[in-house]
């Protein structure tokens, strides 16, 4: 909205402050100017003063227009606001007034209708302070009949509307329309009317809906003669839901949903119908002014409320003017605020002949004031939020969130592990959310939809964060960076319309081949460093609340399934007590191949919440062997079928308690370069031996060697010399 | 091969003052040409022509001078021969390690030259490095901007006593407007467009699914579980129904606080984010208040912080003010408390300790994004959500 600052001065002749220091001073009390650019000068070198350019908040319906606005300027320099001049030329006499009449079902909805017949009118263009107003705003002025609706509207904030007299059947009714009616509007379109719009209708047909929008039968042309100048109080939710059902937002609806000035109607009409006969014309009896005293209970005559100086003072604490023992917020000081804003107060109780309490009449156009701390929010408002003294409540002990310990070692692990954090979208397609919805065996979870999704790519709430995470290394892809390892931490979301479960979930993603190591090929390290970071990760918790020192990778498995966006045999499910908590392995190859994906990506899921059921792990420090270790290697050939498990499980079954470690070292499975056959692979173990108590003994050394030997080779395995 | 067929010198006779000589003509030939000596490669060339098993020079004159020596000559002879060898053998180590070391070795003070060779082999296969080659690094894992600058804000109320709440991003539409005076079918409903979440028409208004639009009804949540005094701060993920532009998402995050207590004020708002403003941007940072409007505050401010950029002065990035809007917040309003009221008297009818007649609050809100992007200069908010390396890796 834009206020000219001339319009402004026009109602408050006083103010000694220039325009930018009066647009500051508005702003800082909540009227706020967000931009003022400067107008140049007249023709006849007078200065044309600044057009604001405004931000009204939502509840301040009384301050989008000149004259709100200028009541905010004369309370902030406390000085006499212009009355306006509603007087109108002498009226002729009628016989009959003009009918109007507002139905039974719509005395809730329609408070108050104020109707002036003009006859006698010439259509002319707007001339004086219109034309001189209008030029400034930029606005284009169409005849005095509109432009005077328009004019009232920017100058004091009352929409009116004005029908062309002679088009009107009969008299006027307001009513609740008929399902169906058919209505064309000012814009031209026709709309269909359900039972619940409001509508002015003559004795034959609607005219307008309500508050919204008048009717293209019934406008202005310039063959208008004779005029009916319509002001009305309509009920905001009412104006709203016709506003929204056909899609109408006019300067009148935003104005009526935010509640209008029940008082402002007659003012308004005069206003209009004074600016139309500036150009000829006459009024034609009284203004009729229909009231539904049910609704003027509730706006214009609410009954007083009472505003204690001592809950001034709780609500808002110390200013910066205060005296020991004496508030800068005086008695004084709230009657000059509240009255300037068109409160009526008088003294409801004393302390020595100072008012402690007020009653307070609350003014018509401020259907925003309720309740005393509404008046209180004035007080602080007039006063300046800034001349209030800055001090701190008392502090309360800080109680650490329950997961923020777990979720911070989570994230700590996982940039140290060289993942970077990131933020995915929270909504997935139709199509991701049916291929990537985790399911176990019991319920299969179901998938949230939007009502109102932002586009089709995001008409479901993500049910696992792996399509985000794709997407992610996708740019990164597109964009030939080659190489990303990141990791999410956020909210998964299942459940149904009547109750959907937020889960947290961690995704890691990694693309760009990490070098081969002694036991993984190249193409096989992503995978394998995916497992690392899961085992890093799970090693950070303890296996349950009683073993707070056991480590929850002891209780881990692993099996060779996974969902299927993952790709088979190349995947993997951890289970935490036969549990899945995780999976990871390289995207589907139909996946990668329906995004155009370069290069293999490799991801990870894992369930926090099943992590987060598990306490940290706490440390427990074993005492650290004086005795030497020592280290064995053994080199043996196996056929491929035979998985490092069941080695491992071999060796440990011979429970020899020096073995302090066993380690694969080494795989060869290059049956070119002769370290293995085709179907074989040669591997490189390690076993470290250690006693707390003593120095090993050759003779016992040697006697586990034959063990070890002895047992890799039952396994099938060959020694290599 | 060349070298190897350099003459064999002639030996006069084999008594004592000729052998002297001709061995003194060796020893010179080999100083002469281990002086010269300036690489490893020639060293091993010398070595190989000296002391080579087949073809080397000290063999082949050995060889020539032992077939006419007579019986008695023999042992001098080898004598001789021995030392010659023994100078070689040290002749070639002190050239290698000179070899090695080049300019190090001049460098080195008298008492080190002396012992040139034990030094170059402590340093053997310590050979010197490029050192304007790039470093390595494992490279950590990088923060996320946005997350640090959401969790510096959670810590700086941390620190005032706040402790962190959480809420779900699926809300009903009492938490999330109902309670926080949001009537339905109300303007203000209009400011936060809402993504509903699918089949809720035959539900209750109040009970309807949404995603919360802003972090203020864990406000709600907390109160409803807990009596006051109440101090929180809530970090968390938003949703509107907004187009996505360079500055604003559709999804975004906010840090929300709330503290009631009894006497509670105006006041203590203003000291409070006032402090935390000056904690985040630095102790010269001044913040001004003005009224705004929100349906679950009253009074409601916004709070500008003067530019961080230009201190004030007006620049660019504070669009010429000198001031950068970066909050909302204000008094809890009591119809809030009224609502936190109606919730618990369902499991106690009794309950009274939110009437607002005893108690006060305050609340305040700010957008994790904005802030971000100001800290880091960020111009394009969609950054955040990409997970793009390049963007990342920035802040490492």
């Amino acid at each position: 909205m834009n206020i000219l600052s001339a319009w402004l001065r026009s109602y408050v002749p006083g103010i000694a402050v220039d325009d930018r220091q009066l647009a500051e001073d508005l702003t800082l009390r909540g009227i706020a100017v967000e931009g003022v650019h400067d107008l140049g000068t007249s023709a006849d070198g007078k200065s044309n003063g600044h057009l604001f350019e405004m931000d009204i908040t939502t509840n301040r319906v009384d301050a989008m227009n000149h004259y709100g606005i200028a009541r905010e300027a004369a309370t902030i320099y406390n000085l006499p606001l212009a009355p306006l001049d509603t007087t109108l030329p002498a009226a002729q006499p009628t016989a009959q007034p003009f009918s109007v009449e507002i139905a039974p079902e719509a005395q809730s909805l329609c408070g108050r209708f104020t109707a002036q017949v003009l006859r006698g009118i010439t259509i002319a263009p707007s001339s004086g302070q219109v034309a001189e107003f209008f030029a400034l705003l930029g606005q284009k002025p169409i005849s005095n009949a509109v432009d005077a609706s328009n004019f009232v509207l920017q100058g004091m904030g009352h929409p009116t509307h004005t029908f062309d007299l002679d088009k009107i059947d009969g008299g006027i009714i307001i009513r609740l329309a008929h399902k169906g009616e058919r209505l064309r509007l000012l814009d031209g379109t026709e709309r269909t009317l359900e039972a619940d719009d409001l509508v002015i209708a003559d004795h034959t047909k609607a005219l307008s809906i309500a508050g919204v929008m008048g009717g293209w039968d019934s406008m202005i042309t310039a063959e208008t003669k004779n005029i009916l100048v319509e002001a009305a109080w309509f009920d905001p939710a009412s104006v709203r839901r016709s506003a929204r059902r056909h899609g109408l937002h006019t300067d009148a609806s935003h104005r009526f949903e935010r509640g209008a000035d029940f008082n402002g109607c007659p003012t308004a009409n005069a206003l209009v119908a004074k600016l139309i006969l500036q150009s000829g014309g006459a009024p034609e009896g009284k203004l009729i002014d229909v009231v539904v005293p049910s609704v003027a209970a509730r706006t214009a005559l609410r009954p007083p409320i009472a505003l204690s100086l001592s809950q001034i003072q709780r609500h808002l604490g110390a200013t910066l003017d205060d005296q020991p023992n004496h508030s800068a917020l005086t008695a004084d000081l709230v009657r000059q605020y509240l009255t300037a804003l068109g409160c009526t107060l008088t003294e409801a109780a004393t302390n020595n002949q100072q008012p402690t309490t007020f009653s307070v009449q609350l003014p018509s156009w401020r259907l925003d004031l309720e309740r005393e701390i509404d008046l209180i929010e004035e007080v602080a408002r007039v006063y300046g939020y800034n001349r209030f003294a800055n001090t701190l409540p008392t502090a309360l002990p800080v109680i650490a969130h329950p997961l923020a310990a777990a979720e911070s070692a989570v994230r700590t692990r996982l940039l140290a592990l060289g993942y970077s954090e990131a933020i995915s979208s929270s909504f997935a397609s139709d199509s991701d959310g049916t291929a990537f919805v985790t399911t176990n065996q019991q319920t299969p979870r179901g998938l949230i939809a939007l009502e109102n999704p932002l586009s089709d790519e995001a008409r479901l709430l993500r049910p696992s964060l792996a399509p985000g995470m794709i997407a992610m290394l996708a740019h990164n892809l597109n964009r030939d960076v080659r190489e990303a390892r990141l990791f999410e931490q956020g909210s998964i979301f299942s459940g149904s319309a009547e109750e959907v479960t937020e889960s947290p979930s961690l995704s890691l993603g990694l693309t760009g081949d990490p070098p081969a190591t002694r036991l993984h090929s190249a193409k096989d390290a992503a995978a394998f460093e995916l497992k690392g970071v899961v085992e890093s990760l799970l090693s950070l918790f303890a296996a349950s609340p009683d073993e707070l020192s056991t480590s929850a990778t002891q209780r881990l498995t692993f099996a060779a399934d996974a969902p299927a966006w993952l790709e088979p045999g190349r995947s993997a499910t951890a289970l935490l007590n036969g549990v899945p908590i995780a999976c990871f392995g390289e995207l589907a190859a139909n996946q990668r191949e329906a995004r155009k994906l370069r290069q293999p990506v490799y991801l990870a899921q894992l369930d926090l919440d099943a992590l987060y059921r598990l306490p940290l792990r706490r440390a427990t420090a074993r005492e650290i062997s004086r005795f030497q270790t020592v280290e064995r290697d053994f080199s043996f050939t196996f056929a491929d079928a035979v998985q490092w498990r069941a080695i491992a499980d071999a060796i440990h079954a011979l429970a020899i308690p020096e073995l302090t470690r066993l380690t694969p070292v080494e795989i060869f499975r290059d049956a070119k370069a002769g370290s293995a056959s085709a179907g074989k692979y040669a591997l490189l173990l390690r076993c470290v031996f250690q006693s707390a108590q003593r120095t090993l003994r050759e003779d016992e050394l040697a006697e586990w060697s034959t063990k070890l030997i002895a047992t890799l080779t039952a396994l099938g395995g060959t020694i290599r010399t | 091969m060349a070298i190897m067929n350099q003459s064999i010198p002639e030996l006069e006779s084999y008594n004592e003052a000729d052998l002297e000589r001709a061995f003194a003509a060796l020893q010179d030939e080999v100083r002469r040409e281990s002086n010269e000596l300036r690489s490893i490669e020639a060293v091993e060339q010398f070595h190989l022509r000296w002391l080579g098993r087949k073809q080397g020079r000290l063999n082949l004159i050995g060889e020539a001078w032992r077939r006419m020596a007579p019986a008695e000559s023999m042992k001098p002879l080898g004598i001789r021969f021995n030392e010659l060898k023994k100078m070689l053998i040290s002749e070639i180590e002190v050239a290698k390690a000179k070899a090695i070391l080049g300019p190090i070795a001049e460098g080195l003070p008298s008492e080190e030259q002396a012992n040139l060779v034990t030094f170059a082999k402590r340093r053997a296969g310590l050979s010197p490095i490029d050192i304007t080659l790039p470093g390595t690094v494992r490279a950590p894992g990088i923060p996320h901007p946005l997350l640090k600058t959401m969790n510096e804000i959670v810590a700086v109320f941390h620190h005032l006593g706040y402790s962190t709440a959480l809420g779900p991003q699926v809300e009903s539409d009492f938490y999330n407007f109902e309670a926080l005076n949001f009537p339905p079918n109300h303007p203000a409903r209009d400011t936060q467009d809402t993504l509903l979440l699918a089949g809720q028409q035959a539900k209750p208004s109040r009970d309807r699914l949404l995603m919360r639009t802003h972090t203020s009804p864990v406000q709600i949540r907390s109160m409803i579980a807990q009596a006051p005094p109440i101090r929180i701060v809530v970090p968390g993920k938003v949703h509107r129904n907004d187009a996505a532009d360079a500055t604003h998402s559709p999804v975004f995050h906010q840090v929300e606080g709330l503290c009631v207590d009894t006497n509670i004020t105006f006041s203590d708002l203003k000291g409070t984010l006032d402090h935390a403003m000056k904690a985040l941007f630095g102790s010269s940072v001044k913040t001004r208040f003005f009224p705004s409007f929100f349906p679950f505050t009253e009074p409601s401010a916004d709070v500008q912080i003067s530019c961080i950029f230009c201190s004030g002065a007006g620049c660019r990035r504070c669009k010429h003010s000198g001031w950068i809007e970066l909050l909302g917040c204000g008094m809890v309003d009591p119809a809030v408390f009224a609502s936190v009221t109606e919730a618990r008297r369902k499991l106690d009818p009794a309950d009274d300790a939110y009437n607002p007649e005893k108690i006060t609050g305050f609340a305040f809100g700010m957008g994790v994004e904005r802030i971000a992007m100001i800290q880091h200069g960020i111009s394009e908010i969609g950054h955040f959500y990409s997970g793009d390396m390049r963007f990342l890796e920035q802040f490492a």
